[in-house]
């Protein structure tokens, strides 16, 4: 691909503007630890449900073979735990499994802020600098070929519909599931239970979208190492 | 002329916002706790005081929990200890053996600390106040869920008994596994924060907490503490030092 005004990212004589560079490379890395930390914390149980509750003694949607918890089936004998005897049971549990969440919670919470925060910071000035319905917004009439006054990038149609859906539909998805995990927040707001089906469904859906998050990560790092990766890191980091 | 109506129309939409974030920030502020538990030089820990500090801002005070229907209520996985008495790591193992030989009649549950009546109960007196009983999802820190049914009374009428001074701002709870946590008086205070002592209509089975678990149901599971041992109400933070959960490497407040 040559370099010239019209590949996607820079253009000559579009910057990025400063807020929208800080903001990226705080979420960049926040969503780097998000990933990583996200991924301990799916190995201490990576097993996955759809609806209110699932945990070992309840049959799963998919299991991952991610760590030695893996189909442990660590448990000594199923007792009832009502009069019902083909009710509900108990077991306890005798696999001493693999279980680093005294960090990787905490991490994935404070790096979660880092997320939250700016983003909404983004978002508000993305709506009101225009940035959203210049740079962001796929136009699939051409009614404004030239913009009037705008400078930024200029970004390709299919590199819009890709922005678009990261910013307002996975992100936001991620935040929302991620949320409905929360016992304080739900119980102040519950429709977030209703609105996902339940806490393990809001699990589940939280683990599709990251790993949606993350090829878009890959993409993404792809097409700017194919456009010039000098360039575009320069222009996200200097603005030049 | 119109690029200059734009400007002027920022400028407004500005001036809205900045003061919108300035009330925001001014009620946040008058929200937020005042006393934050300690973070030992952990900057993760740092994380977990500001999302406590946050959900206490945002985040109303009184409403419940999700209660479900009986129909709702799943298998139940014991984890952690799941017997003090056998468990070799249970540091008041014999003495709960002692306790679970004679059915819990011995059981004590000492209340003290900042209270103007310190007490002990036994079992039948915890099952004399009025009781309540809540179907409730436990969230694990691991990931899993359940949802059972939990019978017992709730800490603020035992608080009340006890007369919790004023000044109380945090409630320790200690148990025979050798476990120390402390919950603030937002948690200990609402009305589905119960000493429960019957799990799905039954007495509460050993691998599940007896005689008397805590339930904390706006917190992920390890803070419904098993085998309860006593209760201590405190003016200051307290979590119960090497036995509490920030020194073994795990958040104090687990609303997230």
């Amino acid at each position: 691909m040559a370099e010239g005004p019209d590949q996607p990212g820079l253009s000559s004589g579009k910057t990025h503007k400063r807020w929208v560079r800080l903001s990226h490379w705080i979420i960049t890395l926040s969503v780097l630890t998000l990933a990583f930390s996200g991924f301990e914390i799916l190995m201490v149980h990576p097993r996955l449900y759809w609806g209110k509750a699932g945990n070992d003694l309840t049959p799963a949607l998919m299991e991952l073979p991610i760590s030695r918890n893996y189909k442990h089936g660590g448990y000594d004998e199923r007792v009832p735990l009502t009069e019902n005897a083909s009710g509900p049971v108990s077991a306890s549990r005798t696999y001493n499994i693999f279980n680093q969440n005294g960090w990787g919670r905490s991490l994935h919470f404070l790096a979660a802020w880092f997320l939250v925060l700016p983003g909404l910071v983004y978002a508000l000035l993305g709506f009101l600098t225009g940035h959203f319905r210049w740079n962001i917004w796929p136009r699939f009439r051409k009614l404004r070929a030239r913009r009037i006054g705008g400078d930024g990038p200029q970004y390709k149609p299919l590199q819009k519909v890709t922005y678009t859906f990261v910013i307002f539909v996975a992100a936001p998805l991620m935040v929302l599931t991620g949320l409905t995990m929360s016992p304080a927040v739900t119980t102040a707001w519950p429709w977030l239970l209703d609105l996902f089906g339940g806490y393990q469904s809001a699990r589940t859906i939280h683990f599709f979208a990251s790993a949606v998050l993350v090829l878009f990560v890959i993409g993404h790092v792809v097409m700017v190492i194919r456009s010039g990766f000098r360039r575009q890191i320069r222009g996200m980091t200097l603005g030049r | 002329m119109e690029k200059k109506d734009t400007s002027k129309l920022i400028t407004r939409r500005g001036a809205l916002i900045v003061g919108a974030a300035a009330i925001g920030g001014v009620i946040l502020a008058r929200r937020f706790p005042k006393i934050l538990p300690p973070t030992c030089g952990n900057f993760l820990r740092a994380g977990d005081s500001f999302t406590y500090g946050m959900q206490r801002a945002l985040l109303s005070e009184s409403s419940l929990a999700r209660e479900y229907r009986p129909e709702d209520m799943t298998s139940f996985p014991a984890t952690g200890t799941t017997d003090p008495a056998t468990d070799k790591k249970a540091e008041f193992g014999g003495d709960y053996r002692r306790l679970q030989g004679g059915a819990f009649a011995d059981w004590r549950l000492p209340v003290g600390g900042s209270v103007a009546k310190p007490r002990a109960f036994t079992l039948a007196e915890l099952k004399q106040f009025t009781p309540r009983t809540q179907i409730t999802r436990h969230t694990c820190e691991e990931g899993w869920t359940a949802i059972g049914q939990w019978t017992g009374v709730p800490l603020s009428a035992v608080l009340a008994a006890v007369g919790a001074l004023p000044s109380a701002r945090f409630v320790m709870f200690k148990a025979y596994d050798g476990w120390a946590d402390s919950i603030d008086m937002v948690d200990a205070l609402h009305p589905q924060t119960i000493l429960a002592y019957g799990m799905n209509g039954r007495d509460l089975p050993i691998p599940h907490g007896a005689p008397v678990r805590l339930r904390v149901e706006r917190q992920i599971g390890y803070k419904s503490m098993k085998f309860l041992k006593s209760i201590t109400v405190a003016d200051e933070f307290v979590d119960g030092g090497k036995d509490g959960n920030i020194q073994t490497g795990w958040a104090w407040y687990t609303g997230i």
